[in-house]
């Protein structure tokens, strides 16, 4: 599965890559990111896509797995 | 509990509420004793920070404010009740510096962050429509180099401690406010001389913090987001502020509709449009209007830290420089239209500049 690694990554970066990785078509894929701001703004986004996102506690931050819904 | 809430603050539902909270209280810190239309004013209360501690020696223009030590704190309050609080930092500090100078010098061409733009809207202030403007031009361009690459790098986890430097200088700041340390600069006219009572303000600033760290509320990004990807959720935020100030301004009779003579603002078209710019790229490039780096520093962001440095460095360059817009005034009965000076127009065009340059430069590296 593409990882798409966005720790670290100030906003909107995260989001940018997200919706790149949508826009590539290959589902699913999972986003890290280490904050619970780019984990609602990565939700938000993805799902205002038509995707579903399953989020999971990882190491400092998350990873969320996005599906074509 | 604690999961619900977080839902609810990061709903639409949720940003307008804040949005409504800080635009009823900005409205009302003004009516309490703060100056007209600058109820809060995060670049303003920054410079008139550096005023306090002698930066530059603008007169007008220095008190310790306590809104901003609020802001930053109520964050920090948020922040760790919802186990958000996480220090990191290393994401290009120095040019997070200039970017924070160089937003600082074009806010204060204009006179005014994004949040007293609002502000100034919702009293009547016309002058603030062509500061957005210039703002959302300046926010299209830094979204440009965004889509095309921009990156300022990772940040990286830090010791705990290194998270608390800037509430520990705002603890510090309002001791020194609360005991009127003798050594304090302040203002016996202008601006700095105005002020709401402390308590009142901050309290207010405390929720403010609190709100908008739980929201992410962020006037850049409202635009940002818009311009990027048809994302209104932040927007819906920063209308609210808007139109709740203007509500309680209507109540108080506090609208007067103009450009002229307008408090604490200049009537200059081209440099309010390009001070504006200059400030919206520099917000949009490093991630945040002043308002929000300042709510990320209280969460632990070492980067905004730096940023916010950087905006008060800037206020004291500024002043220091003669760089900050003047107010329009009158001259016997006739209008003198203030704006900014020789310097400050070439510190404004220099500041686009660098931050084009900075915009090209640190394009994503693959590693």
């Amino acid at each position: 599965m593409k990882e798409v690694d966005a720790r670290g990554l100030s906003c909107p970066q995260p989001v940018i890559l997200t919706t790149d990785a949508i826009k590539e078509g290959v589902f699913p894929f999972s986003v890290l990111v280490d904050t619970v701001t780019s984990r609602e703004n990565v939700t938000r986004i993805a799902e205002k896509k038509g995707c579903t996102v399953e989020s999971s506690e990882e190491g400092e931050g998350f990873r969320m797995v996005i599906r074509r819904s | 509990m604690k999961e619900k809430l977080t839902h609810f603050f990061s709903s639409r539902t949720g940003i307008i509420l804040t949005g409504c909270f800080i635009g009823v209280f900005a409205a009302l810190l003004s009516v309490w004793g703060n100056p007209a239309n600058m109820g809060i004013c995060v670049a303003c209360f920054e410079r008139d920070i550096a005023g306090a501690l002698g930066l530059h020696r603008a007169e007008v223009v220095q008190y310790l404010r306590p809104e901003i030590p609020g802001f930053v704190l109520g964050s920090m309050i948020a922040a760790m009740i919802f186990g958000e609080f996480k220090a990191r930092s290393g994401s290009a500090p120095a040019v997070r510096f200039i970017l924070g100078i160089f937003a600082m010098i074009g806010a204060l061409a204009f006179l005014g962050c994004p949040w007293r733009a609002l502000l100034r809207l919702a009293g009547g202030d016309l002058n603030a429509v062509v500061g957005i403007a210039g703002l959302t031009a300046g926010i299209a361009v830094g979204v440009a180099f965004l889509r095309w690459g921009y990156t300022l790098g990772r940040s990286l986890p830090d010791n705990q401690a290194a998270g608390l430097v800037m509430p520990a200088v705002m603890v510090l700041f309002l001791v020194l406010l609360v005991a009127d340390f003798p050594a304090l600069f302040r203002s016996s006219a202008g601006p700095g001389s105005m002020n709401a009572p402390l308590v009142i303000s901050l309290a207010v600033s405390l929720g403010v913090g609190f709100f908008a760290q739980r929201t992410r509320f962020c006037t850049m990004g409202s635009v940002r987001d818009v311009l990027l990807m048809r994302d209104t959720h932040l927007l819906s935020g920063i209308v609210a502020l808007l139109l709740s100030a203007a509500a309680v301004n209507l109540i108080f009779g506090r609208i007067d509709f103009g450009f002229a003579l307008q408090p604490v603002a200049h009537s200059n078209h081209l440099w309010n449009f390009l001070g504006m710019f200059l400030a919206g790229l520099a917000f949009c490039l490093a991630g945040g209007c002043p308002g929000r780096q300042l709510i990320l520093s209280g969460e632990g962001d070492g980067d905004s830290t730096v940023f916010v440095l950087g905006m008060i460095a800037g206020a004291a360059i500024s002043h220091n420089f003669s760089f900050a817009g003047k107010p329009d005034s009158l001259a016997g009965d006739s209008l003198k239209v203030g704006g900014v000076s020789p310097y400050g127009m070439a510190a404004v065009l220099i500041g686009i500049g660098v931050c084009i340059f900075i915009g090209f430069a640190m394009k994503e590296r693959k590693i």
